[in-house]
């Protein structure tokens, strides 16, 4: 009978196991909760809360972006410079130029694209791996922002680098954009947007085969490059959109703004691939995801944390994110 | 003659999330015997011997090694009885880009290098080289195993198990990618295990010719249970087939005769890039079943899949309806009417992550939309449903995933996507592979349903019998070329067997 006693035992703590990977990142996030809020009164006021999730917002906009990525299976490093880019474009056109507002934001986002047709090309046509391709153009387009602003930073009123002065301001109303409740409120619809095309089109079905089985896409009838590559400019534009609202939350260019927005976007994308028991990247657990890194964060400065102890929190989420992700995937 | 080893196990039972796979099972073999476990798809044969090699943990029920009681919990248990399985999922067992040499030596290097930290490269490959000639395969050891066909990567599996200690050797369908000329050569091998080293075979087909040309006892499983346990004199192939199918069965298969019309699809001198299609030309009419036949080898995959688009094309054109296809991909492809069922099904045919429902309507998708482009999963879910009950699928739901079907259910799967997608020329690969004698039926009848809707069909295989059952004109292909061609009617099997084998 230990047999069977065994096997009993070992069912049970494959359940346990199988739970916690659905649910572990919700408990997770009311655990800390509970705890950040025994500890720190302050923590618990709507206002902290309202924070949190306005420190959010850029994280999990970008984070749908390599979400996007990685339902082909593959993976958008390039996220957080096309950020800067964005960032860098806008602001430009504002302060050098006096564009309105959504001209500005229109033309930088299609600009941003360019970023989507370097991966694609070196992804699709050339069969890089898309990490290393995707590492490349992270490198290219940082530099590219730089070279573009001259060292980086454009600022309301900063001259040129050649010293020429500009006249053009930040409208206001580009600005609110960065505010709450008009950030989150954008976060969400984007959110709630990708969701809906992952989960309920075609497109969203086709991508996901894709990631799964590239080969039997293909010999289905599926066009495996075309899917490839709309992966790739929907992660671009995701991360554009997250550097408009972090251009409208900062009001200025700064070097590599958005480069510190990767880390927590990959770590938000992978602990969603697990949340509510789905196994695969979609917009809603990278929402969760985020929260989870953002209330970490959040908690974890309120509770003076040093800000330059607090990567090695984040990197750890990330490990764990990645273990309880691949060790799934193992059966 | 006393046997060395006797394996026994008792009232196995092991359940899935909705499947009952096996009921009190009992299951017998002893050292020196070939013994032959059949039964429909989804029976549970391939459960049961997953059971043995150690793959499933969680069932209940016995097993005894000679008469001690053992406990098999996971590979390395059964290994050490000198259990040794090859699965039906032979590309999950092996390393692609290893060379024939490790990975025949794999398991042996893992179990035997403790202590030892550098590899004799010499010695795997000397020890490799023998091992395979033992097995009667000409293979250079140095191959990557990626670059293998489905027959050879079956062969290094076999010499895999052959490499360590073998007592019992288990083996799920091994002969179904496999060409005569290489069945037999398998056949006189698996005899030598048995006659000469005294080991026992566990052998899985559905070709039942095959069951009593080389097996001595036979097990018959049916929905998970056993409905008889005979030696093989015992038994006749119609008393067999109606055991396992729990039902009369008419074996012969009757061609559904439907009229023949116009030609409208037609290669002409078709080359591919690589030299894989050899200036190829031939036509197909509506409502006619063309069957390509041909050595494995032969290149039938090869033009099936150029066809497709699947490769790329050097020159010629290839019409339907008299107008030209464009070639460029498999997306061009089933856009303009044509639908593969390709050969290697895990890797090409079906998804094993995703649901059946989501593999069944995959190349169809557009017809289960609306608005701008959103899916319409009610209506997948019914369209699903409704090829599950003609094909016979056996699953819990359109829900489940296609990992955990039977490979044969699998295979149906495969099939049944195109049948919704609206094609004019469907092209079968091999498509009865694995799967059982009814089924087989079933994917005959609908094949002859597709003809009388007076679509035109390519039927690839080298069963030759098949062949003659099912085409109404016959090409026999050899070299990567079209080199005979014949009227059904007119056809006999040695005659395709000669000019398969290059006669001219
Ligand atoms: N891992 C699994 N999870 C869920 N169901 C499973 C799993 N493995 C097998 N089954 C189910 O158990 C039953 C027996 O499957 P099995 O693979 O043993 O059939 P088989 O006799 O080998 O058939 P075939 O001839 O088609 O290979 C099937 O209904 C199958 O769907
Ligand atoms: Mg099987």
């Amino acid at each position: 009978m230990t047999a069977a006693t065994e096997t009993t035992n070992k069912k049970r703590l494959s359940g346990i196991i199988d739970f916690l990977s659905k649910w572990g990142t919700i408990i997770t996030i009311f655990v800390l909760l509970a705890f950040f809020s025994i500890a720190m009164p302050s923590f618990r006021t709507p206002s902290n809360m309202v924070t949190i999730m306005r420190s959010i917002s850029i994280v999990t906009v970008i984070a749908t972006g390599i979400t996007v990525s990685l339902t082909v299976d593959g993976f958008d490093l390039s996220v957080g410079s096309v950020a800067t880019f964005t960032v860098a474009l806008v602001m430009s056109f504002f302060v050098w130029y006096g564009w309105g507002t959504l001209p500005a934001i229109i033309v930088s986002l299609l600009i941003a694209l360019i970023v989507a047709v370097v991966n694609s090309f070196l992804i699709v046509k050339l069969h890089i791996f898309d990490l290393l391709a995707t590492l490349a153009t992270m490198f290219i387009f940082e530099g590219v922002a730089m070279t573009y602003t001259g060292g980086g930073s454009i600022s309301q009123g900063m001259p040129r680098l050649d010293g020429t002065p500009t006249t053009g301001a930040i409208p206001a109303g580009f600005r609110l954009v960065g505010q709450s409740p008009y950030i989150i409120i954008i976060m969400l619809v984007i959110v709630m947007l990708v969701h809906v095309f992952l989960s309920y089109t075609k497109h969203g079905r086709y991508l996901y085969i894709v990631g799964g089985n590239r080969e039997a896409a293909r010999l289905s009838g599926i066009p495996v490059n075309r899917y490839r590559t709309l992966a790739y400019f929907l992660s671009a534009l995701l991360a554009g959109m997250g550097g408009i609202m972090l251009a409208a939350r900062i009001g200025s260019a700064q070097i590599n703004a958005g480069a510190g927005y990767l880390m927590p976007a990959v770590a938000a994308a992978f602990i969603g691939f697990s949340v509510a028991g789905v196994k695969k990247p979609n917009a809603i657990g990278t929402l969760v995801g985020a929260v989870l890194v953002g209330l970490l964060e959040n908690g974890l400065i309120m509770m003076s944390v040093p800000y330059y102890s607090l990567n090695i929190i984040k990197g750890l989420v990330l490990a764990i994110a990645l273990a309880i992700t691949y060790y799934r995937k193992h059966d | 003659m006393e046997a060395k080893h006797r394996l026994e196990m008792k009232r196995i039972s092991i359940e899935f999330p909705g499947v009952k796979a096996l009921d009190n099972v009992n299951f017998n073999v002893k050292s020196g015997e070939i013994h032959a476990l059949v039964g429909a798809n989804g029976a549970g044969k391939s459960t049961l011997m997953k059971i043995l090699g150690g793959a499933y943990g969680h069932y209940v029920g016995d097993i005894f090694f000679d008469g001690t009681k053992v406990d098999i919990r996971n590979p390395h248990d059964a290994k050490e009885l000198g259990i040794d399985v090859v699965y039906q999922e032979v590309d999950i067992a092996l390393i692609p880009y290893l060379s024939v040499a490790e990975n025949i030596m794999l398991d042996k290097m893992a179990n035997e290098m403790k202590g030892k930290h550098f590899i004799r490269w010499g010695n795997i490959h000397r020890s490799a080289r023998e091992i395979l000639k033992q097995v009667g395969i000409d293979l250079d050891t140095h191959t990557l195993v990626q670059d293998l066909s489905l027959a050879e990567k079956q062969m290094v599996l076999i010499a895999r198990a052959l490499a360590t200690n073998t007592n019992f050797l288990v083996l799920d369908e091994p002969t179904a990618p496999l060409s005569q000329t290489e069945t037999e050569e398998l056949f006189r091998l698996m005899r030598d295990l048995a006659e000469n080293q005294d080991v026992g075979v566990v052998f899985i087909s559905h070709r039942l010719p095959e069951i009593f040309e080389v097996c001595e006892t036979i097990t018959i499983l049916r929905d998970g249970q056993v409905v008889a346990d005979a030696t093989i004199d015992d038994m006749t192939q119609q008393k067999l087939v109606e055991l396992m199918l729990g039902r009369r069965f008419e074996e012969t298969y009757p061609k559904i005769r439907v009229p023949i019309g116009d030609v409208i699809f037609e290669v002409k001198n078709l080359i591919e890039e690589a030299g894989r299609v050899r200036n190829v030309s031939f036509s197909v009419r509506s409502g006619e079943i063309v069957g390509m036949t041909g050595l494995v080898g032969a290149g039938k995959t090869e033009l099936c899949k150029t066809l497709f688009g699947a490769y790329p094309i050097k020159s010629g054109e290839v019409l339907l309806h008299g107008k030209s296809l464009t070639m460029r991909s498999p997306h061009a492809a089933v856009s303009q009417g044509v639908a593969l069922v390709p050969e290697e099904r895990r890797k090409e045919g079906i998804l094993v992550d995703e649901p059946v429902f989501i593999n069944l309507t995959l190349p169809s998708l557009d017809k289960f939309t609306r608005g701008p482009d959103f899916v319409n999963t009610r209506a997948e879910r019914t369209i699903a449903r409704q090829v599950i009950d003609e094909l016979g699928i056996v699953t819990p739901s359109a829900d489940q995933k296609v990992a955990y079907l039977s490979g044969g259910n699998q295979q149906k799967v495969a099939v049944g996507k195109w049948l919704i997608a609206d094609a004019e020329i469907y092209i079968f690969d091999e498509p009865t592979k694995g799967v059982d004698v009814g089924a087989k039926r079933d994917i005959f009848e609908l094949i002859g349903k597709l003809a009388k809707q007076g679509k035109g069909i390519i039927y690839a295989s080298s069963e030759i019998p098949e062949i003659l059952d099912i085409s109404d004109r016959i090409y026999v292909m050899y070299d990567y070329a079209i080199v005979k061609e014949f009227e059904t009617a007119e056809a006999t099997e040695e005659e395709i067997l000669f000019y398969s084998a290059g006669g001219q």
